[in-house]
């Protein structure tokens, strides 16, 4: 699909930062008009990508987190959050519902449902001690969804 | 009811009366708000051993699944007292989140 418009942004693995990744997205995404409804579960999904990298890739460390966002041809949003932390041995297994491997942090092992959920493809790939690459695909359709 | 202002942080504000412990959760929850959110809110359940907490979302403008978090992780601190968790004013994209999280078995959603 032909790119309508890119942008690359890069930050370091700190909680903080999980607020700008959504804003600086959802920003991003107003160019493809999209609903209130379809603005929140974008910003959602990101959320979750970005937490992922922080609590789980970088755990105890600190890295760098790159996203690149592009406006597709068909009104498709197109994101790609990639780390180079710890990887995943089992991307099946991580993607369970339920399934964290931090559960002492309370996390409710939940994030790859929402992204899977709230996005209409979402591909992982991941190598063991290089790092994650989480790929979220929606086409966004008209705002008559907030009605 | 009478309500007695214990906590008040740019995250929480928390109100308690004999039985009850209302947490207003403001702002976005996610993994870095919530760790101080659930610090507040465990503080006043040590204290207090209420039979009910009530936690609202009327000012709460995000959330992801480090809520749902916050929720279980809440209602594992008053099981042990016998208490019981009512979630107040979620908006759409909040309570999409708790549906997909199944919390409806923990708590009640209002």
């Amino acid at each position: 699909m032909k790119i309508l418009n890119e942008i690359k942004i890069s930050f370091p693995s700190n909680s903080c930062n999980e607020g700008l990744a959504r804003s600086v997205i959802s920003a991003f995404t107003a160019q493809l008009d999209p609903s209130v409804s379809e603005i929140g579960e974008i910003k959602t999904a990101v959320s979750e990508a970005v937490t992922n990298c922080i609590v789980h890739a970088y755990r105890g460390t600190h890295g760098k987190i790159e996203i690149v966002a592009r406006h597709l041809e068909g009104n498709v949003l197109y994101i790609k959050i990639r780390d180079n932390g710890c990887g995943i041995s089992d991307i099946k297994q991580a993607m369970e519902p339920l399934y964290t491997s931090a559960p002492e942090e309370e996390r409710a092992g939940l994030g790859f449902a929402v992204m899977e959920s709230f996005m209409d493809k979402v591909t992982v790939r991941s190598t063991e001690n290089k790092g994650t690459t989480v790929i979220m695909k929606r086409k966004i359709l008209s705002k008559q969804s907030d009605t | 009811m009478l309500f007695k202002s214990i906590i008040n942080d740019m995250n929480v504000i928390i109100d308690t009366d004999e039985n009850t412990v209302i947490a207003r959760i403001n702002g976005e929850v996610d993994h870095h708000n919530a760790k101080s959110i659930r610090d507040d809110i465990d503080l006043a359940i040590d204290r207090h051993h209420p039979d009910r907490l009530i936690l609202d979302f009327d000012g709460v403008t995000f959330m992801d699944s480090s809520g749902i978090g916050l929720v279980i992780g809440r209602y594992n601190s008053i099981k042990p007292y016998g208490g019981t968790i009512v979630i107040e004013n979620t908006g759409t994209q909040i309570k999409k989140v708790m549906r997909l999280a199944g919390l409806d078995r923990l708590a009640v959603i209002k």
